[in-house]
C-alpha cells in the first residue's frame, strides 16, 4: 500500500495536494455557525448530479411522455421516488444553504479585497443555479412547470426590438413546446457540469487568499506559530483534521434536516413541489394562481413592482436583472475600514437587517397573487433593496470623502425616491388609498435619511479591531 | 477521509480518538451505503419491466404444420412450432451430431426433458436466443443438402457465428453455442391455446 | 444583535402558504387520512372501480400494486375488480375513448391517478358528497365547491337527490352574497346519510393513497433514517469535541 502510494505520488502530486488543501491548509479557529454553508452546499452539488444522472436514465425529455414518465419514476422504478424526492428537495436546499452562505459573506464582508474575485465567482455560480432550476423546473412537464417556463421566456419579449426574436431562439417554437422541452433537459444536464467547473474555481481562489473569518481581520498578518506548525499563524488549525470533523456533524445533522423533508414533507406545503404540477401540462388552460419557485420569488416580486412605462414593461425586467447586477459591485461599494458587521457601526446593522428583512418579504410578495396594497408594497420593498446597494458607500463611509461614484449613486437614490414618492401621489391613477401612501412616502424619505443622509453629516467610527482573533 | 486520522495526528492519538474515530468511520460508511441501496436499486428492472414479462397467450389453432409463428415475451422471441410427422421420425437419428441429445443440461422445464422437448409431441415452443452470444437464429425446415451442411434434417442456424440446432433445438456438436436452445416455461389452457411464461402445474 | 431581531420579525409577516383549491369559497369538511385502515381503503378501491373507472382512468396505477398495498389478493382483483382481459400488473386505463368523453360531457374525464395531490382531501370528501340537482345545467347535476362541473352525479341513487339551501349574508359595505349553506335531502337514496359519508371517507382513502402509494414506505424509511442520524449526530460531535480539545 505505502509502495503504491509512493509510486502515485512521484508521478501525481497527491501528498502535496492533500497538504495544501487538507492537512496543512491553516484555516481561522474561529468559524461560527455561519461558516457551514460552503461545504454543504458542495454536498448538495455532488447529490443534485448523482441523483440528476440517475433520474435521467428514465426520464423522457418528450411532451407526451415526460409527464408519465415522472410517475414512473415515483411508481414504479425501484426506490424512483426516494432519488426524485432527492433531487426537488436538493435543489430547494441547495438555494436555501447558498442564500445562507451570501448572507455570512454579507455579515463579515468576506467579498472584501483581496476576496473579490472569490465573490464575483460565487456570483456566477449563483447565476449557473438560477439557470440550472429554471431549466430544470419544466422538466416535469406539469401544470406550474409549463406556464412558469412560459412566463419567464416571455420576460425577454419585452425587451425592445431583440426581445420577440431572442425569446423565440429561447423556445425554438412560438409557445413552450416539446422543442422547448427537449433543448432545456439538455442544457440542464449541460449546466450543473459548468457548474462544479466554477465551484473549482471558486476554491481555488479562496485557498490562494484563505479563508476570512467572523473577525474580518487577516490572520496571516498576525504572529506566527502554533502547536501544529512554527510557521502557520498562530490562530489558525489546520483544516483537516479540525475543520473535516466539525464539518462531518453538521453535515449528518443537515442531511438529518435534508432527509426529514424528502421523507416526511417532500412537497413542503406545495413551496418546494407545487400543486398544480400534478396535472400534466395544458397549453389551453392557465392554472388559478402561478408564481415561481420560492427562491426565484424576491426577483419575481421586483419584476412585478415597476409598472410598465413609455409603452414598455422592459423597466421592470430591466430592475429585475439589476438587482441581481448589483451584487456583483458589491465588493467596490463597502468602504468601510473594518470587513466584520462586529466592528462595524449600528447604521450598517440596521441596513444590513433591512435588506434581509426587505428580501424575505419581497420573496413573501412574489408568491401573492398582486393587489393594489400588495403592489405598493412591493414597490417600497423594491426601492428598499435599491437603496442598500445605492447607499452602500454612504453609510459604510466612515468619514472617509465620498469619491465621485458614490455621489452619483446618492444622487440616483434620491432621485428614485423622489420619483417613486411623485409616481404614488401624481401619475397612478386608481391607486393605493391615501394611508397607503402617507405611511410609504415617510418611511421611504426616513429610510434615505437614515441610511444615506445621517451618515454623511453625523459620521460613525467603527469599533476598534482585536489584534487577534476572538471566540 | 476520516480514516487516516489515526496516522495523521500521532502526537494526539489516544484510545478515545481512536474509537470516536472508528465508530464514526463506521457510521459514515453505513450511511453511505444506505443512501447507495436506493441509487443503484433505481437501476434494477421496474414495475413496468416486470408487467411486460408477463404471460403471454397464444393461439395456436390456425398454425399448420411445418409452420413457425414468433411471439414476444419478457422481449424476446419465442418461436412455436408444429413439426411434422417427418420431421418427429427424424429426430431420434440425430443423435450422435449433437452435443446434449437427452436435453441433461436445465435449458428446459420438466415437463419438457423428453425426446422431443415439448408437452404435446409435434408442437416445439422455443426462446429464439441462440445459447452462444445471444442472436436470433434462422428457422430452417427444409431437409437434404442446404448451402451451410451437406445433410440437413431441418433445424435452426444461427447466422452470426453458425451454430446450428436440430427442430428440438438441440444444439449441434462442433459449432460455437455450448447448449440446447432453452425451452420457455409453458402450459396449455385447452388444445388451441399456450400461456408462455406460466409453468405446467405438476401432474 | 439587530439583524436576528429583524429575522424574528420578518418570520412573522411570511404567513403559511395558501394553496389555492376549487375556485369556490365553500366551507370544506375535515377528513382524516388513514392509510392503516386497510377495510376502509379497500371500500374505496372497489367504489373507485366500479363507479370511477367507467370514465375516469387511473393510467400510473397498476392493479397489482394495489393488490399488494391493500392486502387484497391477486385472485379477487382478477374477479371482482377487472372486468375485460386485463392483466392483473397492467394500469387502470379506461375503455371511455377522449373523444366520446368529449361529446358527452364537453371535456374528457380527467386521470385520477394524483387527484389526491392536486386536490386536497378536504376538497375530495367535500365535493363527493355536495352534488345537488340542477336543471340549468347539462347534465342536471351542480355541485357546490366545483360549481358547473361537468361531472353528472354518478352515485345518486345512493345518496338519494339533494336540494341547496341558500343563506343571504350582508357584509360590512351593504353588499349582499349569497351562498349555499347546507343540503337538504328531497329523495333518500339507498344508504342513509351516515353511510354515504362513510362510504365517501373510503373513496377519499383511496383517492389520497392512490396519488402516492408510496407514502407509506416513504414514512417507515423515515423514522429509521431518524433514528440512525441521530446516533450518527451524537457520535459525530463527540468525535468533534475530543479533536477541539486541541484548540484554545
Amino acid at each position: 500500500m505505502k509502495a503504491l502510494i509512493q509510486w502515485v505520488d512521484a508521478r501525481f502530486p497527491i501528498g502535496n495536494f492533500v497538504r495544501e488543501h487538507a492537512t496543512e491548509y491553516y484555516a481561522p479557529k474561529n468559524f461560527n455557525f455561519w461558516y457551514f454553508f460552503g461545504s454543504l452546499a458542495l454536498l448538495i452539488l455532488v447529490l443534485q448530479i448523482v441523483t440528476g444522472i440517475l433520474l435521467a436514465m428514465n426520464y423522457k425529455p418528450d411532451a407526451e411522455l415526460a409527464f408519465a414518465s415522472v410517475e414512473y419514476i415515483m411508481r414504479d422504478v425501484w426506490g424512483g421516488w426516494f432519488v426524485r424526492y432527492m433531487h426537488s428537495t436538493g435543489a430547494s436546499m441547495f438555494f436555501v444553504v447558498i442564500y445562507l452562505h451570501m448572507f455570512r459573506a454579507l455579515l463579515y464582508g468576506s467579498y472584501r479585497n483581496p476576496r473579490e474575485l472569490i465573490w464575483i465567482i460565487g456570483m456566477v455560480i449563483y447565476m449557473a443555479m438560477m439557470v440550472t432550476a429554471f431549466l430544470g423546473y419544466l422538466l416535469p412537464w406539469g401544470q406550474m412547470s409549463y406556464w412558469g417556463a412560459q412566463v419567464i421566456v416571455n420576460l425577454f419579449e419585452t425587451l425592445p426590438i431583440i426581445g420577440g426574436p431572442l425569446s423565440e431562439w429561447i423556445r425554438g417554437d412560438y409557445v413552450i413546446s416539446d422543442i422547448t422541452l427537449n433543448r432545456f433537459y439538455a442544457l440542464h444536464y449541460l449546466v450543473p457540469f459548468i457548474l462544479a467547473g466554477l465551484v473549482f474555481l471558486h476554491l481555488a481562489a479562496l485557498h490562494e487568499k484563505g479563508s476570512n473569518n467572523p473577525d474580518g481581520i487577516e490572520i496571516k498578518k498576525g504572529p506566527k506559530g502554533n502547536r501544529w506548525s512554527r510557521k502557520a499563524p498562530r490562530d489558525s488549525v489546520p483544516f483537516h483534521p479540525y475543520y473535516t470533523v466539525k464539518d462531518l456533524f453538521i453535515t449528518v445533522v443537515f442531511m438529518a434536516v435534508f432527509l426529514a423533508i424528502v421523507f416526511f414533507i417532500p412537497e413542503m406545503f406545495g413551496f418546494f413541489i407545487e400543486q398544480p404540477n400534478f396535472e400534466p401540462a395544458n397549453p389551453l388552460k392557465t392554472p388559478e394562481h402561478i408564481a415561481p419557485v420560492w427562491y426565484f420569488t424576491p426577483y419575481y416580486a421586483i419584476l412585478r413592482a415597476i409598472p410598465s412605462f413609455a409603452g414598455t414593461q422592459v423597466w421592470g425586467v430591466l430592475a429585475m436583472f439589476v438587482s441581481i447586477a448589483l451584487f456583483f459591485v458589491l465588493p467596490w461599494l463597502d468602504r468601510s475600514p473594518v470587513r466584520s458587521i462586529r466592528y462595524k457601526g449600528p447604521t450598517t446593522r440596521l441596513a444590513l437587517g433591512l435588506f434581509v428583512v426587505t428580501f424575505l418579504v419581497l420573496g413573501w410578495l412574489g408568491i401573492q397573487a398582486p393587489t393594489t396594497s400588495l403592489t405598493i408594497m412591493s414597490q417600497f420593498f423594491t426601492l428598499l433593496y435599491m437603496l442598500f446597494f445605492l447607499l452602500f458607500p454612504c453609510f459604510s463611509s466612515a468619514g472617509q470623502p465620498l469619491p465621485l461614484f458614490a455621489k452619483g449613486m446618492l444622487a440616483i437614490s434620491i432621485f428614485s425616491v423622489v420619483a417613486t414618492i411623485v409616481y404614488w401621489w401624481f401619475l397612478w391613477s386608481g391607486g393605493p388609498n391615501f394611508m397607503h401612501k402617507i405611511s410609504y412616502t415617510v418611511l421611504s424619505i426616513l429610510v434615505l435619511f437614515v441610511l444615506g443622509i445621517k451618515p454623511l453629516v453625523k459620521p460613525e467610527l467603527p469599533k476598534p479591531l482585536p489584534e487577534r482573533l476572538t471566540k | 477521509m476520516t480514516g487516516e486520522d489515526v496516522e495523521m495526528t500521532q502526537e494526539n492519538v489516544n484510545a478515545k480518538r481512536r474509537l470516536l474515530t472508528i465508530a464514526t468511520t463506521g457510521f459514515g460508511l453505513a450511511g453511505a451505503a444506505g443512501l447507495a441501496v436506493p441509487f443503484a436499486g433505481s437501476l434494477l428492472p421496474s414495475e413496468r419491466a416486470k408487467a411486460a414479462g408477463a404471460p403471454v397467450e397464444v393461439d395456436i389453432s390456425k398454425l399448420e404444420p411445418g409452420q413457425q409463428v414468433t411471439v414476444e415475451w419478457r422481449g424476446k422471441p419465442v418461436w412455436i412450432i408444429q413439426r411434422t410427422p417427418e420431421a418427429l421420425e427424424l429426430l431420434p437419428d440425430m443423435v450422435d451430431r449433437l452435443i446434449d441429445p437427452d436435453s441433461n443440461s436445465d435449458q428446459q422445464p420438466e415437463y419438457a426433458q423428453n425426446p422431443t422437448r415439448s408437452i404435446r409431441e409435434d408442437i416445439l415452443v422455443l426462446v429464439g436466443i441462440c445459447t452462444h452470444l445471444g442472436c436470433s437464429p434462422q428457422y430452417h425446415p427444409e431437409i437434404g443438402s442446404v448451402t451451410f451442411d451437406d445433410d440437413w434434417r431441418g433445424g435452426f442456424l444461427c447466422v452470426c457465428h453458425g451454430s446450428k440446432f436440430d427442430l428440438a433445438g438441440r444444439v449441434y456438436a462442433g459449432v460455437p453455442a455450448p447448449t440446447n436452445l432453452e425451452v420457455p416455461p409453458h402450459r396449455y389452457l385447452d388444445d388451441n391455446r399456450i400461456l408462455i411464461g406460466s409453468d405446467q402445474e405438476a401432474a | 444583535m439587530k439583524y436576528r431581531f429583524f429575522l424574528l420579525i420578518a418570520a412573522f409577516l411570511v404567513p403559511a402558504s395558501v394553496p389555492a383549491a376549487g375556485g369556490s369559497d365553500i366551507k370544506l369538511d375535515h377528513y382524516e387520512y388513514s392509510f392503516r385502515n386497510k377495510t376502509s381503503l379497500q371500500n374505496g378501491a372497489r367504489l373507485f372501480v366500479n363507479y370511477c373507472l367507467s370514465c375516469h382512468s387511473a393510467h400510473f396505477m397498476r392493479y397489482n400494486r394495489m393488490a399488494e398495498d391493500l392486502g387484497i389478493s391477486e385472485q379477487v382483483v382478477r374477479e371482482n375488480m377487472i372486468f375485460d382481459d386485463r392483466k392483473i400488473a397492467d394500469p387502470m386505463t379506461v375503455t371511455l375513448k377522449r373523444e366520446d368523453g368529449e361529446a358527452w360531457f364537453g371535456i374528457a374525464p380527467p386521470d385520477l391517478t394524483l387527484i389526491g395531490k392536486l386536490r386536497d382531501p378536504d376538497w375530495l370528501y367535500t365535493f363527493l358528497r355536495s352534488f345537488y340537482k340542477d336543471d340549468s345545467t347539462v347534465s342536471g347535476w351542480n355541485n357546490s365547491v366545483f360549481p358547473n362541473v361537468a361531472m353528472p352525479h354518478v352515485l345518486w341513487t345512493r345518496q338519494g337527490i339533494q336540494k341547496p339551501i341558500y343563506t343571504t349574508s350582508v357584509d360590512d359595505v351593504g353588499r349582499e352574497t349569497t351562498k349555499i349553506s347546507g343540503f337538504e335531502l328531497v329523495r333518500e337514496g339507498t344508504l342513509t346519510r351516515e353511510e354515504f359519508d362513510h362510504a365517501m371517507e373510503d373513496l377519499t382513502n383511496f383517492l389520497y393513497y392512490m396519488a402516492e402509494p408510496k407514502r407509506e414506505d416513504r414514512i417507515r424509511w423515515g423514522v429509521w433514517t431518524m433514528f440512525f442520524l441521530f446516533f450518527f449526530a451524537t457520535l459525530a460531535w463527540f468525535l468533534k469535541r475530543e479533536y477541539w480539545r486541541d484548540v484554545d
